[in-house]
């Protein structure tokens, strides 16, 4: 609890803000790329298989002829934007993104950079994460959208070319039933999971002591403790927004 | 002139400094030695703010830095450079992005100024067309450097350097303390070195304070060293192959 109070305080430190408007604009592009550079490929990988694999097994469990083939599509798609895109998507991005914030957080913090800007009379914490933080919130929304995408694709791709569904049938199953607020549900689950991940991360990092031993532990605590935040942030949310 | 008055701190149940009193005076290399871990780099970190002491004030030219609102704390701030131990350069930054940094933040010199000013002080510390050199590619002699460059960018009025000759070779350190003791008397700022290398104290060491296990324990100038009549200087001071046989020869 008293480290839950330690992080309340530091989002709280985030808001003194003292560089100017063009300082962090800048910052945030320099992250937003960063960002996109190094989890595009990944996110891509992950999501057209998971996509792929869902067709598949979808298909070989429906056995019951009544049912018809579109619900191959539909299975995938619901699976893809309620949970794949956004929280399955959050855990790696926590892996990949989270992690690197609070190993490159927790070297600053022990080669004194962290000071030696303190020592410029920069306010350290808001100049180092808040840029981290808004270009998550920006970024991590598009991927997934980008994500659920590749899901997509990989579905179709797959499940057409083995003859597990006909290209029409795909289309119209993505289609039946399709309810839009579902997206703004994956989207505002994106940008709740991005915040998490980036100012766990950055806390953990931040408050890193002693060597490159601790910065490592710094960086599988952040790691973890993202994705227990993320599960349970989804759970609480989905009894919001769906109920 | 950089004054403190009894400044105390301690982490936890751990008293790391006592009660120090000290005067650092301007246009000259002040050293704050002692063996590891008796406090030094703490007392160096409540000088410039970025540990709060639990006791105590800190005075830059009778201006208090310890209850200064926040605008005068950032006007000090200004006037501060800091070399750091390991030189605490931006690995994100390459060498002449790192020493504009403090021009980027501090002031508003065009660009052409401000790339003047930094080839300027690269110039100073005996550096050249490394610009554009990742900091991850130059010596750590070289990191020195740029690390002093970046501390004297804007022109200080206080230099603080933490163990600027920890992890060099001899022969580098003896170069970067005399481009600290030359750039404090060029520039006639107050300068503030923590070591606890001997051969920094009788090459550079114009005011001393000892620390023992947080506490001050003597001051003086380097000549008087060597007799100060205090049982745990002589011990860190002969602790040296060299000293003790300079003593013996006494
Ligand atoms: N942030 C801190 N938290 C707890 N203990 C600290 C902290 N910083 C320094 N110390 C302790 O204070 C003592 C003095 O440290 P330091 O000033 O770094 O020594 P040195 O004289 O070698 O520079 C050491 O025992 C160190 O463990
Ligand atoms: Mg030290």
């Amino acid at each position: 609890m008293s480290s839950f109070g330690r992080y309340v305080i530091f989002l709280g430190s985030l808001l003194v803000r003292r560089e100017s408007f063009k300082t962090y604009y800048k910052l945030v592009l320099e992250e937003c790329i960063q960002i996109g550079v190094n989890s595009i490929f990944l996110f891509m990988l992950v999501s057209t298989f998971i996509g792929a694999v869902t067709t598949v097994q979808t298909a070989f469990n429906m056995v019951n002829p009544l049912i018809p083939r579109f619900v191959i599509s539909q299975v995938v798609r619901e699976m893809t934007v309620l949970e794949l895109a956004p929280t399955v998507m959050a855990l790696i991005y926590a892996g990949k993104i989270g992690s690197s914030m609070a190993g490159g957080i927790g070297t600053m913090r022990i080669t004194e950079q962290i000071d030696a800007l303190e020592v410029m009379g920069i306010n350290s914490s808001s100049y180092l994460v808040l840029p981290k933080i808004i270009a998550s919130m920006l970024m991590y929304p598009l991927l997934v959208i980008f994500s659920g995408v590749c899901s997509l694709v990989g579905g179709y791709v797959v499940g057409t070319a083995i003859h597990l569904v006909t290209p029409t049938e795909f289309v119209a199953g993505l289609r039946f039933g399709f309810n839009p607020t579902e997206i703004s549900v994956a989207l505002i689950k994106g940008v709740v999971f991005a915040f998490l991940i980036s100012s766990i991360s950055s806390f953990k990092g931040y408050f890193t002591k002693g060597g490159a031993l601790e910065v490592g532990i710094a960086t599988t605590e952040a790691v973890t403790a993202s994705v227990i935040a993320i599960l349970l942030m989804d759970y609480f949310l989905v009894n919001i927004l769906l109920s | 002139m950089i004054k403190i008055k009894n400044i105390s701190k301690s982490f936890g149940e751990k008293k790391v400094l006592q009660g120090i009193n000290a005067e650092f005076e301007k246009g000259k290399t002040n050293l704050i030695i002692g063996s590891s871990g008796t406090g030094k780099s703490v007392l160096l970190k409540c000088i410039v703010g970025l540990i709060t002491p639990d006791e105590g004030r800190v005075y830059y030219d009778l201006r208090n830095f310890t209850e200064a609102d926040k605008d005068m704390r950032s006007e000090i701030r200004r006037e501060i450079g800091m070399l750091f131990q390991g030189g605490a350069l931006f690995d994100s930054k390459n060498v002449q992005e790192n020493i504009m940094f403090p021009l980027d933040v501090l002031t508003k010199m065009t660009a052409d100024e401000k790339l003047d000013r930094v080839n300027d002080c690269l110039k100073r510390v005996g550096l050249e067309n490394i610009n554009k050199k990742r900091v991850s590619e130059i010596s750590g002699g070289m990191k020195k450097r740029v690390g002093i460059a970046r501390a004297i960018v804007n022109n200080p009025n206080y230099l603080f350097c933490d163990e600027p000759n920890s992890g060099l070779d001899p022969q580098t350190s003896i170069l970067i303390d005399e481009l600290i003791h030359e750039i404090t008397h060029e520039l006639d700022i107050t300068t503030i070195v923590v070591t606890h290398d001997m051969n920094s104290v009788m090459g550079i060491g114009e005011k001393i304070i000892f620390l023992y296990q947080g506490h001050k324990l003597w001051e003086g100038h380097h000549e008087e060293i060597t007799h100060s009549g205090v049982p745990e200087l002589d011990d860190f001071v002969f602790a040296n192959k060299v000293m003790s046989k300079m003593r013996n020869s006494l």
